[in-house]
């Protein structure tokens, strides 16, 4: 059985965000409006964050599409008190929406904040709601939600796969992040195949796995030179 | 004044509150249910239209609601600390206030717990986690202790009532239905005395760890998570002690209001608020110091997602609520509790209501600045999340039950444990009781 990760290249990316947008299509991830966008009630299962480094004039923004990183150890799925979080054998931290009771004990204990609540009943402005993908469910007020690695293309591509008797192929899942990219900067694959990009990628010098420090063990790895810090690019000033 | 004078005085001036209601109550319930009322209308309101109506966000999905389930539970220790320990140390004084403190836990933990109701984002599915429990949940930990400590704080409030109720079944020209059954035959017969001694002294030493447990856990829904300021080891006893620390404080104001309200000065005493007091003392010094380990080991470990929370705290958008809370739990208590010219039934009464503010922006400084400064700088919150009036109406609520409550039990049964004060020995009559105090009483109800 496979055991799924994802490489982002910081890197490539250019902040166009169309991975967030092809994103909220796939999922029916809803519109908050901007008011509430603005006081934090926004449902997103990707977000873009702005990281400055260096000071003027050796400066620059660095673009870090950032999700559900899909813990080994995952400190969301400790804490639920009726498992509606719990992990796959193919290595997804998955979330049982009907299962759910609201104590939001997940997104409170998830280091990286990237679980959202349904603050009210999801609604899309028109003409979006005709957007809506009939392969994923409409989540409804009261429960959390997050990335699910694109679990309904993960599970179609494994029926075919079985229909055919053979395995998936690397490259084959693509989630609709990854699908998006114009710079081909998410990468998403196999972790226990050797062979495949991910896991070749995880072996580059660029490998930087957000908070590993903590022990949760994230599936999402990011590549990137190093940062510039408060001193502006290395070796320009000391 | 013989001793069956003693006994029918001390029956007497301890009935009438029972028996006999006022204009005030009367006004104070008709406000009580005004302020529950609203608070019910806004719970619909947000039932109607979900969490938006409140004032969480992402990052901080634990608000108000979450701060007023620590504080009550906290505030519920009162009962068992000094009911519990003063009666395993034969403590005299403690015999007209133990009923008073078994009461404010009950409906303390009833106030805590029914904060998951507004908290959860789908409360019609509330008892899901009694059928499908995942036992690494410290909430299911929480679930368990609290229930238990209900279920025995409520078995520790009866127990010492029975032969009061008795007296009641006796006495009373109203409630017989209720009063008969619950005083289970109670005649005083020596056997049944020596049962429910033998039976209050098991309770009382059972319901102590089981206390401890329930703040500890409630302690390590947060300790148990890696969140910066969170994820602390003292985390348990700091809480225990804050909970102790309140309950006292609510204690002493409950004590003052009946004091005055039913004119209980015969029995609730200045050498009463005296010891509290001092007991009070003992606990805000013991405050200060975890607070202060506390936030010493974070400022000198110095680790950037830790000191983001700490500089909120200390000169940040949580400064003012975090100093109040210093002063409030620390200053002020020390400051009138220290000296025996403060430490008088107004001085403890102001202390202990600096006290209760104090420990409740400590819980919210506890929830709400850790949740605002989540690791991700990027989802930084930064002071925004305000209360909502949905939260703010249902936080009043709460208190309002809580007072509602309190003057129903006191209108059922006596709030002082007649047949303990009754029993206190003759050389202990002057540490319970105002003898004085009584014959005056007695005086113009004959004339």
């Amino acid at each position: 059985m496979p055991k799924w990760g994802m490489a982002i290249d910081v890197d490539r990316c250019n902040g166009c965000n169309a991975c967030v947008v092809a994103c909220r299509t796939e999922n029916n991830v809803p519109t908050a409006g901007p008011d509430q966008a603005k006081i934090g009630r926004a449902i997103e299962w990707l977000r873009v964050e702005r990281h400055i480094e260096g000071e003027f004039p050796n400066v620059r923004v660095r673009f870090v599409p950032v999700m559900c990183v899909h813990c080994d150890e995952a400190p969301c799925v400790k804490v639920c008190p009726v498992s509606a979080t719990y992990e796959t054998p193919d290595g997804l931290n998955a979330q049982i929406h009907p299962r759910c009771i609201g104590t939001r004990a997940c997104g409170q204990a998830c280091p990286y904040t990237v679980r959202s609540f349904n603050w009210s009943e999801p609604s899309w402005e028109a003409p979006l709601e005709q957007t809506i993908n009939p392969d994923v469910a409409v989540r409804w007020k009261g429960i959390m939600e997050k990335c699910t690695f694109c679990v309904q293309r993960i599970r179609r591509t494994n029926d075919q796969a079985r229909t055919e008797e053979r395995e998936i192929r690397d490259g084959e899942v693509q989630p609709a992040c990854a699908q998006a990219c114009p710079a081909q900067a998410i990468v998403f694959g196999d972790r226990e195949d050797p062979e495949s990009t991910v896991s070749k990628l995880s072996e580059s010098p660029r490998v930087d796995r957000p908070l590993e420090e903590l022990g949760t063990g994230p599936r999402v790895f990011y590549l990137r030179e190093g940062d510039w810090g408060d001193s502006g690019r290395p070796g320009s000033s000391d | 004044m013989t001793a069956a004078d003693r006994d029918r005085a001390i029956e007497e001036s301890l009935l009438r509150p029972v028996f006999e209601t006022g204009r005030t109550v009367w006004v104070t319930v008709g406000l009580l249910v005004a302020v529950i009322a609203f608070g019910g209308y806004q719970w619909l309101r947000q039932l109607q239209d979900g969490m938006v109506i409140a004032g969480m966000n992402q990052p901080v999905y634990w608000g108000l609601y979450i701060t007023n389930y620590v504080f009550f539970i906290g505030i519920s220790h009162a009962g068992t600390l000094i009911s519990a320990i003063l009666r395993l140390t034969h403590a005299e004084w403690r015999r007209p206030i133990t009923r008073a403190a078994e009461a404010i836990t009950v409906f303390a933990l009833l106030m805590g717990s029914s904060n998951v109701l507004w908290h959860l984002g789908r409360p019609e599915l509330i008892y899901i986690p009694l059928l499908y429990p995942q036992p690494l949940s410290p909430l299911i930990w929480d679930v368990v202790c609290i229930s238990v400590y209900l279920l025995g704080s409520i078995a520790y409030l009866y127990l010492p009532l029975i032969p009061d109720l008795a007296l009641l079944r006796d006495r009373s020209p109203r409630l017989r239905w209720l009063y008969r059954p619950l005083a289970l035959g109670w005649q005083g017969t020596s056997r049944q005395r020596k049962l429910l001694e033998r039976a209050i002294g098991v309770m009382a030493v059972a319901i102590i760890p089981i206390a401890v447990s329930v703040h500890t856990v409630v302690s390590w829904v947060f300790a148990m998570s890696l969140v910066p300021m969170w994820h602390s080891a003292i985390f348990g006893p700091y809480f225990v002690v804050g909970a102790i620390f309140s309950g006292i404080a609510a204690l002493l104001i409950a004590m003052a209001i009946l004091r005055k309200t039913f004119r209980l000065e015969a029995f609730f005493r200045p050498i009463h608020f005296n010891n509290l007091g001092l007991l009070m003392l003992t606990m805000a010094c013991l405050w200060f110091y975890f607070t202060f380990a506390e936030h010493l080991t974070v400022w000198y470990g110095n680790k950037p997602d830790e000191i983001a929370v700490l500089n909120a705290r200390l000169y940040g958008p949580f400064s003012t609520v975090f100093w109040s809370m210093i002063t409030c739990c620390f200053i002020v208590p020390l400051g009138i509790l220290s000296f025996k010219r403060t430490r008088t039934v107004a001085g403890t009464v102001v202390a202990s209501c600096a006290v209760v503010v104090g420990m409740w922006l400590e819980r919210y400084v506890i929830v709400i600045s850790s949740a605002s400064y989540p690791r991700s700088e990027a989802m930084w919150d930064g002071g925004l999340y305000t209360p909502s009036l949905v939260e703010v109406s249902l936080t009043a609520a709460e208190f309002a039950a809580f007072a509602l409550l309190y003057i129903v039990f006191a209108k059922v049964f006596p709030l002082v444990s007649i047949w303990e004060v009754k029993e206190a020995d003759e050389r202990d009559v002057e540490a319970v009781t105002d003898i004085l105090e009584l014959e005056a009483r007695r005086g113009p109800a004959e004339a």
